[in-house]
């Protein structure tokens, strides 16, 4: 993905206590808005998804008490723009034994931006069975959709340039969190 | 990955992309919907100058899988004049539009011919070329090896794989020899004299005329299918004196470290390279080979056609 | 009286000299620029700096009349052997019908004679069909108008040893020579290629040497126990070159030789499956290469032949394993020469008349060709420009097919003029269509 973050003209927007607060709050609005959480489904979409969506998981279980079904799922397959890049490699797609159908899932992804990913995630969900719900959960929204797609929870709202580039840094994966802006007009 | 014509065309690093990615797609068995979008509105040829049904559907089942149009040419290669099957085949392939051919012909280097003789644009699969090679086998059994013998990661590193049979005329063994050292693994060729290849010596792995001598430590035996036809051209004196001397049998299987596995490209001749009661055996993986193959050919052809195809080398 | 002068040309890469002629032979050599002026009506070819050799003589070519005319005509095929230096082919027997009458050699003669370009000396068949069971009428063929004595199978071998036994005793009657293609049919069963290791990692059925050198060995002391010529064919490996140098150091009667493409071309060009690679006997190893180089160097192998073997577009333009065994090689032969032996300074061109002409016309016993180049000799000239380049270009060669395995490689040595019977063939590199030269005598 992105190049080393602590550059010059790169802004940090969440650290990580703004990370850790977001994903509280998101996991409060899901237990919310699902009157508890039975018939859940986590899936968090690769690659910086899936520590996303497993912190979200440790959350509701902290609130609730209950363990939500975890898994990931990989959507390259379902890309509509593989034709302009060489194959790319595959990610992990682990769907929890519970399966999809007639459960509410809740997608997790890092960043929202043009839309396609969610897009290609709704097609490749379908494929595993029909969930009685589909919900988006993202950590930063930075707008510009191309496709009509919304979240329904979100940790920030980042308005952007497209010049500008977004960076998500999670412990799990990159060994500290944060999430950075960079380039763009000043 | 632009054509896969033998098993060299892979460094480590490609025939390992190709097993991870297997990997990742043999989950799809298990799915309700086994179909991915992913090779939609491509088409792919299965052009068969070979009987193989095994093969070809293995193909098929791959290229549908991933949702590509599947056109099925069966040649039977001698009933056409000679020379004229090939070329013609393949302009009107071209004029068809095929994104891949998977070919399978009796004569070694047609799928090179295939795809350098300027007849057509697509990508070219080997299928197997007379007695050069099948780098989808090859791919398949590293595939079941690892899954087996390596929790279903990383490469082969020190891995005693023995490969028992007609060698000479084995185009399984002889993109075997080339993938199974690229991943690491030590590779024993056993066959009497008259089956091994002039310069075997000079390959990527050992050899012995003696089976019994190299059991005792083969953490895998592949066996390969050898032909009564070629008592008839003195390569051996007779089917029992061969089996005999080559065969796996329950007796030698018992020979075998208690983890090793039996394989074979299939299809078997049993009573002459493999006793029938060891071909049923719990540790003979023939079926998982199938199955292997095909997630593995699907792997092969999403690498392929699953992105841009100008300028892939 | 008119006849035909070159002027300022080194015979043999010599001083310059005026080469006179009149009728069919030469008449005098005079200093260069003195020669032209000799009588009004005299036809004058500027040569200024063109090596002179003797017009050139290739002892086994295929120009496939009658039967495959689709492929080559005698007609073509002399168009591209003139444009190759040559005044004289001997043309191979495995036609169809066989060239194993008297009456199929006259036909192909006289398709020669027709042509005018070359003089056409049909080989004829050693056994009947080719089949390899029964001698051919030899000396009916031999006393026919078309003279015949060189016999062979080329394309299969005399592997019997009673029947090549016969065939070399039979042949003293009328001082005929067998040429034998040697390749013993058992040890070649359905081969494609060069036996080795390549072989064995391209999946192509093996051609071992051994099945070459087998037949040479045995040839050889058949030959010497019936007081017998023998002349072996397309020599190819380096253990066949020791047997032939063995056996003259006894002083036996063999004769052998080497094609262009056998001194240029190893098997790792077959690793791409290209048929225009594909060739009988096969292209071996660059250490065959190189003893087949020393060979011709030293005089083991007595001359140069090209096997000129022109096939059909469909017969290579298919996978290996389907296509047809042969490489066109007449008019790339003498830069081949050029290139691996005269400007590697193995050879001169003393050596390269030797082995390109006097050599083989006494094997041929073609007494028109191969003499030398002074006074009194028939008038059959060969003048080429050794340092001029070209690129070999197979829709500009005058054969009929493009089977030739140099498309696209520069070689040394362009043959400007070639004169034949007193008369130009090629002037300047174009052949010469001249009713004049049409059904001159040979």
């Amino acid at each position: 993905m992105d190049a080393a973050l602590t550059s010059g003209d790169a802004r940090t927007v969440l650290d990580e206590n703004d990370i850790s607060r977001a994903i509280t709050r998101i996991a409060h609005e899901i237990v919310e808005r699902n009157k508890g959480i039975s018939d859940l489904v986590l899936l968090g979409i690769p690659s910086r998804g899936l520590p996303l969506a497993a912190r979200i998981a440790a959350q509701l279980e902290r609130i609730d008490g209950g363990v939500v079904p975890l898994g990931s799922l990989d959507i390259t397959m379902y890309r509509d723009d593989l034709r302009l890049r060489p194959a790319r490699a595959l990610e992990p797609t682990d769907i929890p034994a519970r399966g999809v159908e007639g459960a509410t899932v809740v997608l997790v992804d890092d960043v929202l931006y043009s839309g396609r990913t969610i897009r290609a995630a709704l097609d490749a969900v379908s494929d595993f069975g029909r969930p009685r719900a589909i919900q988006l959960a993202v950590l930063v929204d930075r707008g510009h959709r191309e496709l009509p797609i919304r979240p329904d929870f979100v940790g920030k709202n980042l308005p952007t340039s497209t010049d500008e580039k977004v960076s998500v840094r999670l412990r799990e994966v990159d060994g500290f969190d944060g999430v950075t802006i960079m380039g763009g007009v000043a | 990955m632009r054509h896969l014509l033998s098993a060299a065309d892979l460094d480590a690093k490609e025939a390992m992309r190709v097993l991870d990615t297997a990997a990742e797609l043999a989950t799809l068995t298990d799915r309700s919907v086994k179909k991915l979008p992913t090779l939609r509105g491509r088409t792919v040829v299965n052009l068969f100058f070979e009987d193989s049904t095994r093969t070809r559907i293995s193909f098929e089942i791959a290229a549908k899988r991933l949702s590509a149009d599947v056109i099925n040419f069966a040649a039977k290669g001698s009933s056409v004049s000679k020379g004229e099957s090939l070329k013609d085949t393949a302009l009107t392939l071209e004029a068809m539009g095929a994104d891949a051919v998977v070919i399978r012909h009796p004569a070694s280097g047609a799928p090179h011919r295939l795809a350098n003789a300027g007849w057509i644009h697509g990508s070219v699969v080997n299928a197997g070329d007379g007695t050069h090679e099948h780098p989808t086998q090859a791919l398949l059994d590293a595939y079941t090896l690892r899954e087996r013998l390596r929790q279903g990661s990383g490469d082969l590193d020190g891995l005693r794989v023995t490969i028992v049979g007609d060698v000479l005329h084995s185009r399984v063994a002889r993109s075997n020899v080339l993938l199974l050292s690229t991943l690491g693994a030590d590779v024993t060729l056993v066959a009497p004299p008259t089956l091994l290849p002039t310069g075997v010596e000079t390959w990527p792995c050992t050899f012995t005329y003696d089976i019994d001598s190299v059991l005792p430590t083969s953490d895998a035996v592949m066996m390969l299918r050898v032909q009564g036809e070629r008592m008839q051209a003195a390569y051996f004196p007779s089917a029992r004196e061969y089996s005999r001397r080559y065969g796996l049998d329950r007796e030698r299987m018992g020979r075998l470290p208690e983890h090793a596995i039996v394989m074979h490209p299939g299809p078997m001749n049993r009573g002459m390279e493999i006793s029938a009661d060891v071909a049923d055996d719990d540790r003979s993986v023939m079926v998982d080979q199938v199955t292997n193959g095909v997630s593995v050919r699907m792997a092969v052809l999403y690498l392929m056609l699953g992105g841009s195809t100008e300028g892939a080398a | 009286m008119s006849g035909l002068v070159l002027t300022g040309v080194r015979p043999l890469g010599g001083d310059p000299v005026d080469i006179v002629m009149a009728g069919d032979r030469i008449v005098d050599i005079v200093g260069a620029g003195q020669g032209s002026g000799n009588g009004a009506g005299s036809q004058v070819l500027d040569g200024t700096g063109l090596v002179a050799l003797p017009g050139l003589v290739d002892l086994h070519t295929h120009l496939r009349e009658p039967g495959r005319e689709d492929a080559e005509t005698v007609a073509t095929g002399a168009r591209a052997a003139a444009l190759g230096g040559f005044t004289a082919v001997f043309a191979m027997a495995n036609t169809d019908p066989v060239a194993d009458t008297a009456g199929v050699v006259e036909q192909v003669w006289r398709l020669g004679r027709e042509s005018g370009l070359v003089d056409v000396h049909p080989v004829g068949a050693v056994t009947v069909g080719l089949a390899g069971s029964h001698l051919a009428e030899l000396g009916a063929m031999a006393t026919s108008a078309a003279q015949v004595r060189v016999f062979s199978d080329d394309g299969k071998c005399v592997w019997d040893a009673a029947l090549m036994r016969r065939a070399l005793e039979y042949v003293k009657a009328f001082d005929g020579v067998i040429a034998q293609h040697a390749q013993e049919p058992r040890l070649t069963e359905g081969a494609q290629m060069n036996e080795g290791v390549l072989s064995g990692v391209l999946g192509l059925t093996g051609w071992p040497a051994v099945a070459e050198e087998s037949i040479i060995a045995r040839d050889v002391l058949l030959a010497h126990h019936v007081g017998s010529r023998l002349h072996v064919c397309h020599v190819s490996t380096a253990g066949s070159v020791d047997i032939i140098r063995w056996a003259k150091a006894r002083g036996i009667d063999v004769t052998a030789e080497v094609t262009p493409h056998h001194l240029l071309l190893t098997e790792e060009l077959v690793r791409s499956y290209d048929p225009v690679y594909k060739v009988n006997p096969p292209l071996r190893r660059a250490e065959d290469v190189e003893a087949l180089r020393e060979g011709l160097a030293d005089g083991t192998i007595d001359i140069v032949a090209t096997d000129h073997a022109p096939h059909a577009h469909e017969d290579k333009d298919c996978e290996w394993g389907a296509a047809s065994f042969g490489m066109l090689g007449l008019q790339t032969a003498l830069s081949v020469v050029i290139d691996t032996m005269v400007n590697s300074g193995r050879m001169d061109w003393a050596a390269v008349a030797d082995r390109m002409s006097v050599a083989p016309a006494r094997i041929g016993r073609a007494t028109r060709h191969g003499g030398s180049l002074q006074g009194g000799s028939i008038a059959n000239i060969t003048l080429v420009d050794p340092t001029q380049m070209w690129t070999v270009q197979p829709t500009e060669l005058a054969s009929k097919s493009r089977n030739t395995p140099y498309a696209g490689m520069q070689l040394p040595g362009r043959v400007v003029h070639v004169v034949k019977d007193g008369r130009p063939t090629v002037i300047d590199g174009a052949v010469v269509l001249d009713s004049a030269v049409a059904g001159s005598r040979s």
